[in-house]
């Protein structure tokens, strides 16, 4: 089975709308299984958004237990997914597979409140906090048509100085 | 065939000093790469990477009418470099404090004997002319490791400098 082709900027269709998955079939779930692939076929891809392999349906698929040290959920699929809260923010360093060679810093919510189906069509609440929030919301992003380049902040001035303060 | 050059160029900050420059590039065939520019003090400093289809020379003298007119120093060194040799940098570390002489020489060093290799460093003096402090924010791989550059700096705090570092985990996705 060959892979998904990861689309790569400049390419118009990153940034293109994707719809609400309707049919929980295994269709969608052959589709996943490809698009799991493609995600771990990429050298430290820690998630990977549907229209990045042009697929425009709201698909993502986030597994950041290549990390152990953190507070994370493991693989998570997520179909539908929407975040309900946002609390906090935090500057990272994020890459993409759709954008190779280039890692810039973006300012995240700290912590998320968010609600998504698996592939069967189950619905989950779930909270997550830190790089894997980053890494949630940097793949729902892309359902919106949205790279990590239309949040890049200067590498040079540190815009959340008082951050230091909490430590 | 054309070269990867390094172009620097200095001169007394003005509005126009980017634009006059990169369009007699542009008007003379190069391309630009990586670059960075930067006000220090009152001046204003650029050091990029300019592909050019002739010689050091040639490429000082698209400049010249513009340097001429904008009182700009100019410099051309060839470069065997290329694009896309970016290294991803895994340690953020800023120091900080009362400005005097040999913070960044004995810091780096410091840094540098437990493997640090520098990325990416900007620093900006602050406070005020009585008081002036000194603030440093590196960018970097931490060659043996982050726990060796944490040691490296808590011997360089109790000399005098605030230091903080933090591991950068950059988000692949």
């Amino acid at each position: 089975m060959s892979l998904l082709e990861i689309l790569q900027y400049p390419d118009p269709r990153l940034k293109q709308l994707s719809d609400p998955v309707e049919r929980f079939d295994d269709a969608l779930r052959a589709y996943i299984t490809d698009l799991e692939q493609a995600m771990r076929a990429g050298p430290g891809g820690v998630g990977i958004a549907a229209p990045q392999t042009g697929h425009f349906i709201r698909v993502v698929i986030v597994d950041v237990s290549s990390k152990p040290k953190i507070e994370q959920h493991g693989r998570m699929v997520m179909v539908n997914p929407e975040i309900i809260s946002y609390d906090g923010f935090a500057k990272g360093r994020e890459g993409c597979m759709s954008v190779p060679d280039y890692t810039g810093n973006v300012v995240r919510a700290e912590s998320i409140e968010l609600e998504y189906f698996d592939e069967f069509g189950e619905k989950h609440k779930i909270e997550s906090v830190g790089f894997e929030a980053r890494a949630i919301q940097h793949e729902l992003d892309h359902l919106e048509g949205l790279l990590f380049l239309d949040r890049l902040v200067s590498r040079r001035s540190d815009l959340f100085r008082r951050k230091i303060y909490k430590k | 065939m054309t070269h990867w050059y390094i172009l620097s160029v200095v001169g007394k900050d003005r509005p126009g000093i980017v634009s006059h420059v990169t369009a007699a590039l542009y008007g003379g065939g190069c391309n630009l790469g990586e670059t960075s520019m930067i006000r220090l003090g009152d001046s204003f400093t650029i050091m990029m990477m300019v592909r050019h289809a002739g010689t050091q020379k040639s490429l000082q003298d698209l400049l010249s009418s513009v340097a001429d007119s904008m009182g700009l120093h100019v410099h051309v060194d060839k470069m065997d470099g290329k694009l896309h040799r970016h290294i991803e940098p895994d340690v953020q570390i800023t120091v900080y404090g009362a400005d005097r002489p040999g913070i960044v020489a004995h810091v780096t060093g410091a840094l540098a004997e437990a493997g640090l290799n520098i990325v990416n460093l900007d620093s900006d003096v602050g406070g005020s002319n009585e008081s002036p402090i000194y603030i440093m924010h590196i960018d970097g791989v931490a060659g043996e490791g982050i726990a060796a550059l944490e040691s490296a700096l808590e011997i360089v705090i109790k000399e005098g400098v605030d230091a903080k570092l933090r591991p950068i985990e950059t988000m692949i996705g």
